[in-house]
């Protein structure tokens, strides 16, 4: 869910708008370096994939539905940099145009959902390869894990936020207490769907995944002999 | 949330707000949802003529009321939760209509939803009456870095492709019992948004190329007129 307006104390939404612009400033002239002059039309479409991604709704409970963040999978797609310029794109237009997530709030939105779970993503991510087999098959389980770990860290910086500027009284422990347990159960889902879409990938084009690149780079050309 | 994507949110008309340049109604907004939330709770009847200016705006643009209530339903699961604060925030307790809550809670739920509702209303109405090419033309005049913009530009361009693209899918897969919204069915849907992924990556190739062929040298040629027509 997105951070509406009113629920950080303006103090708190202006300067984690200034941490936002600085993060999204880094990620312009670092996205250069992944996708170099390619970069405006293949941002554009991945980040009208990831909301495309993000309005299947799953029914959480309660009457609630849930969906896909997607700044996880989105790092391993198309590597960090990108992965969160496109969700915070994604927010940008989110907030203009569709009232999702307050205007005031999008600098905590894509702080929250934007930067923290890209880069936290991209940082499990490769942090598993480095210790796991370098094989093709663990690309789309370390993913999940990434997308697992991503979301309640996500949801822990939230609750920090709140404890600095939260609107409401109601107590910082409790509140990280609901976060991280509602969150694990979401992160859950986030890293079934993740894997899998990843493992998709994989399978046919594994060129097109950034976090499998080097693994497909180090593969050898095999030249089989079928007897006749 | 899923309900009212796409550019249906514009409600296409010729008011002194439909006709307003885009970068000043963006700073009209951001300035005015921040004094919303920079206003302390307490001050009720400041809120009663906050919200009186919003649907003034609304009113003058001539967009029926009707229809930004309708699309105010993004906001319902937040209002759920302001709803729950009083029960679980601290402080005395008092009674309302027979249940025990917290009475800063109550307070608290109230600047919740209000600052929310006033907020969503507010960016309804810049959605409403702005198309999305004058957005971005707004946004670059207020300095928003020109490679953003660009990449913006290109989602809400390709956005309406990429969603149709995927709502076929959903259909070819309903239509052959699968229910996409099922955990059950996560494999196969996974499948589809790893397809959808994939053709959205090879189009993204495809309109590049196609802007090489036509002299992209890596940036956009920038309108000079204050106005874009699509």
């Amino acid at each position: 869910m997105h951070v509406p307006d009113g629920f950080l104390d303006a103090p708190t939404s202006v300067a984690t708008g200034v941490v936002a612009a600085a993060a999204v400033g880094v990620a312009l002239r670092r996205a250069r370096t992944e996708l170099d002059d390619r970069t405006a039309p293949m941002a554009g479409l991945v980040a009208a994939f990831v909301f495309a991604a993000q309005m299947i709704n799953f029914p959480v409970g309660a009457g609630t539905s849930g969906h896909l963040m997607g700044g996880a999978l989105a790092a391993v797609l198309v590597g960090p940099w990108t992965g969160l310029l496109c969700v915070s794109v994604v927010l940008v237009v989110q907030a203009l145009f569709m009232a999702d997530g307050g205007i005031t709030a999008l600098g905590t939105n894509v702080v929250l959902i934007g930067v923290v779970t890209a880069l936290v993503g991209y940082v499990v991510f490769r942090a598993l390869q480095a210790v796991l087999p370098h094989r093709l098959g663990t690309v789309a389980p370390t993913a999940a894990v990434a997308a697992f770990v991503s979301v309640p860290v996500a949801a822990a910086v939230f609750s920090l936020l709140f404890a600095i500027g939260g609107t409401a009284p109601v107590d910082a422990g409790k509140v990280l207490t609901a976060m991280l347990g509602w969150h694990v159960l979401i992160g859950i889902g986030e890293a079934v769907v993740t894997g899998l879409v990843v493992g998709a990938v994989v399978a046919v084009r594994p060129d097109l995944v950034r976090g499998a690149r080097p693994l497909v780079a180090a593969r050898e050309l095999e030249i089989r002999t079928v007897a006749a | 949330m899923g309900a009212a994507h796409g550019h249906r949110l514009h409600h296409h008309g010729h008011s002194a707000v439909h006709r307003a340049p885009a970068h000043l109604k963006i700073l009209v907004l951001v300035g005015f949802v921040l004094l919303v939330v920079a206003t302390p709770r307490e001050w009720y009847a400041v809120f009663a003529a906050y919200a009186a200016v919003v649907v003034g705006t609304v009113l003058v643009a001539r967009v029926p009321l009707g229809w930004v209530l309708r699309r105010m339903v993004v906001e319902v699961p937040f209002l759920v939760f302001a709803a729950l604060v009083p029960f679980v925030a601290e402080g005395p307790r008092t009674e309302v209509l027979g249940l025990t809550v917290s009475e800063p809670g109550l307070v608290a739920a109230w600047g919740l939803a209000v600052k929310g509702t006033i907020g969503v209303m507010a960016s309804l109405t810049l959605a409403a009456t702005t198309e999305p090419t004058d957005v971005l033309v707004g946004l670059r005049r207020l300095r928003m870095p020109p490679l953003l913009v660009e990449i913006m530009s290109f989602m809400l361009r390709y956005l309406d492709v990429v969603t149709a693209d995927l709502g076929r899918t959903l259909t070819a897969m309903r239509s052959r019992g699968c229910e996409p919204r099922s955990p059950r069915h996560w494999p196969v849907l996974a499948r589809s948004l790893g397809a959808l992924f994939i053709r959205s990556y090879e189009r993204g190739e495809r309109v590049h190329l196609a802007m090489l062929s036509r002299g992209y040298t890596g940036t956009l040629p920038t309108t000079t007129g204050g106005h874009e027509h699509r």
